[in-house]
């Protein structure tokens, strides 16, 4: 068994508000903490090690841990690569928990910019301090407008196209239908994607994330405790991490730091892409699937659009089930940090409680991966492989 | 036209923005390793080294990918990562031209254009 898997992951919970004007973002964790500890079976006093990003209310775990009344910590963690922290948390913890530093660790994710007003177009104000931003402050970076320059670079290289993309949003609109809380539920064509406004060349309305109100925890535990709870065990198999930037204006936007981090994290699970029936796949904008896919060796490099054609990534039908919660791009993309609704969504489907339209049957394991700040510029990589035990 | 935040002034940058406002575009090069680096630093994020030096460039390149934000701005603008010549992208804006009729791998130059404070920064045009 290898170092990663001496950890299990045993609560899993998502706010299910969209819209969250009359809550503080402080209470959405204080929610999310409490679904994910009862999801699990255990409470705030089993906690022993602590998870949040920078973007946590006050100064990161020290005030979160207060306002949740978190007393016995002995491990913390406020790493932030944007929407991957979540699974870099959980491999950080899984990490923790095997060299004895706690043994149940709780991962919690809020946020309001949908009250906020926030969206994927405007220059994002916790960028104002990095060292790039006094250079590049004049042309306004946006998620948009710098992840619209992938896709553009993807399509020259390569061949891609809108049609290819916009397979992607189908895919999760299919899956969305069956979803009760997803920010939108109608199932969509691919002339409905190309019919919606362009927002940033070559994305249109329809090839981005939803911005949400809301948030998500994870409990991961020591096996010893995961087997004595009633949710069937699901173990953290490998993971990878990383960062990819402009690489000293080497700039290459046809690939994600998964390219680096995805080798490690199958290697360490002793599994192969096509092992893996169901993927949680980051979705801040179609494009950010499809480089994924490729950086996780479902396809060769350059083979995405392909890949994606015709329904190949909607549950029951194609050859690669993802996203069964109707993703970032339907569902929620909490706090525009997507990489804990990936991992929730991914044990769902191991532990067999995902809605019965989109459940993939019999699954031994399942993938999730993220990509956190902005792939046309900077940003962090993760993946995790998990598997039912 | 879209009206150009400025830049921000630090210790790292002063000499770039100044050069800027001469209508100089300068880039970082490291006498180590041999090669030039964006965004510039005082040490080479290629090597390590701390022996880098301001260079000048011509500010001939091509361009490497581009969009244009349409939406959710005041007014459009065609945003870009230019390579230059010397290897090394820059992200960037294009402009006095179509939007329309920008491609990658158009050959492009740099020019100066003032932000709303009237600084000047770099944006590249099709040659």
């Amino acid at each position: 068994m290898s170092f990663a898997s001496n950890a299990c992951i045993a609560g899993i919970y998502e706010h299910p508000l969209r819209v969250a004007p009359d809550h503080t973002v402080a209470q959405l964790h204080a929610e999310v903490a409490r679904g994910a500890l009862l999801d699990a079976g255990l409470t705030l006093d089993d906690v022993d090690g602590y998870f949040c990003a920078g973007d946590a209310p006050g100064m990161g775990p020290v005030s979160m841990a207060d306002y949740l009344g978190l007393k016995k910590l002995k491990y913390l963690d406020s790493t932030d690569t944007g929407g991957s922290s979540y699974l870099t948390h959980v491999n950080h913890a899984a990490r923790a928990i095997a060299a004895g530093q706690c043994k149940v660790a709780l991962i919690t994710l809020a946020g309001r910019p949908k009250s906020e007003g926030s969206s994927g177009t405007q220059v994002r104000s916790q960028w104002a301090s990095a060292p790039d931003f006094a250079f590049e402050k004049p042309y306004s970076p946006a998620p948009l407008n710098t992840y619209a320059m992938c896709a553009m670079r993807h399509m020259h290289e390569f061949g891609t196209t809108s049609e290819q993309l916009a397979w992607i949003k189908v895919a999760a609109s299919h899956h969305a239908q069956h979803n009760p809380n997803a920010a939108l539920k109608d199932v969509l064509t691919v002339e409905d994607v190309l019919n919606s406004p362009m927002i940033a060349d070559p994305l249109h309305r329809a090839d981005c994330c939803v911005v949400t109100d809301s948030g998500g925890a994870l409990v991961v535990v020591h096996p010893d405790i995961a087997k004595t709870l009633k949710k069937p065990v699901v173990t953290m198999m490998g993971a990878g991490e990383t960062t990819k930037g402009q690489m000293g204006g080497k700039v290459d936007l046809t690939y994600s730091g998964l390219a680096w981090a995805a080798p490690l994290a199958f290697k360490e699970a002793k599994l192969t892409p096509e092992q893996i029936r169901y993927a949680s796949i980051y979705d801040s904008f179609t494009i950010t699937v499809l480089i994924q896919l490729e950086d996780l060796g479902f396809c060769k490099k350059g083979e995405g659009g392909k890949f994606v054609e015709g329904g190949q990534l909607i549950s029951g039908k194609g050859k690669l089930a993802f996203n069964t919660d109707g993703g970032g791009l339907c569902n929620n993309h909490p706090a525009n940090r997507g990489g804990m609704t990936k991992v929730i969504e991914a044990v769902r489907q191991l532990r067999g409680e995902a809605h019965p339209a989109v459940q993939v049957p019999n699954l031994e394991f399942a993938l999730a991966s993220g990509i956190g700040g902005a792939l046309g510029t900077r940003h962090g990589a993760a993946v995790l492989i998990l598997g039912r035990l | 036209m879209h009206r150009l935040p400025s830049p921000i002034s630090n210790p790292e940058n002063t000499v770039f923005l100044e050069a800027a406002q001469k209508n100089q575009l300068l880039l970082k090069y490291c006498n180590s390793c041999k090669e030039a680096h964006y965004y510039p630093r005082t040490i080479c994020p290629h090597c390590g080294s701390d022996d880098t030096t301001w260079v000048n460039s011509d500010g001939l390149g091509e361009i490497y990918s581009y969009t244009v934000m349409r939406r959710g701005v005041e007014v459009p603008f065609a945003m870009a990562y230019v390579r230059l010549q010397e290897g090394i992208s820059m992200l960037t804006h294009l402009t006095n031209c179509d939007f329309d009729s920008i491609r990658i791998g158009q050959k492009v130059r740099v020019v100066f254009q003032e932000t709303q404070d009237g600084q000047k920064t770099h944006l590249f045009e099709p040659i």
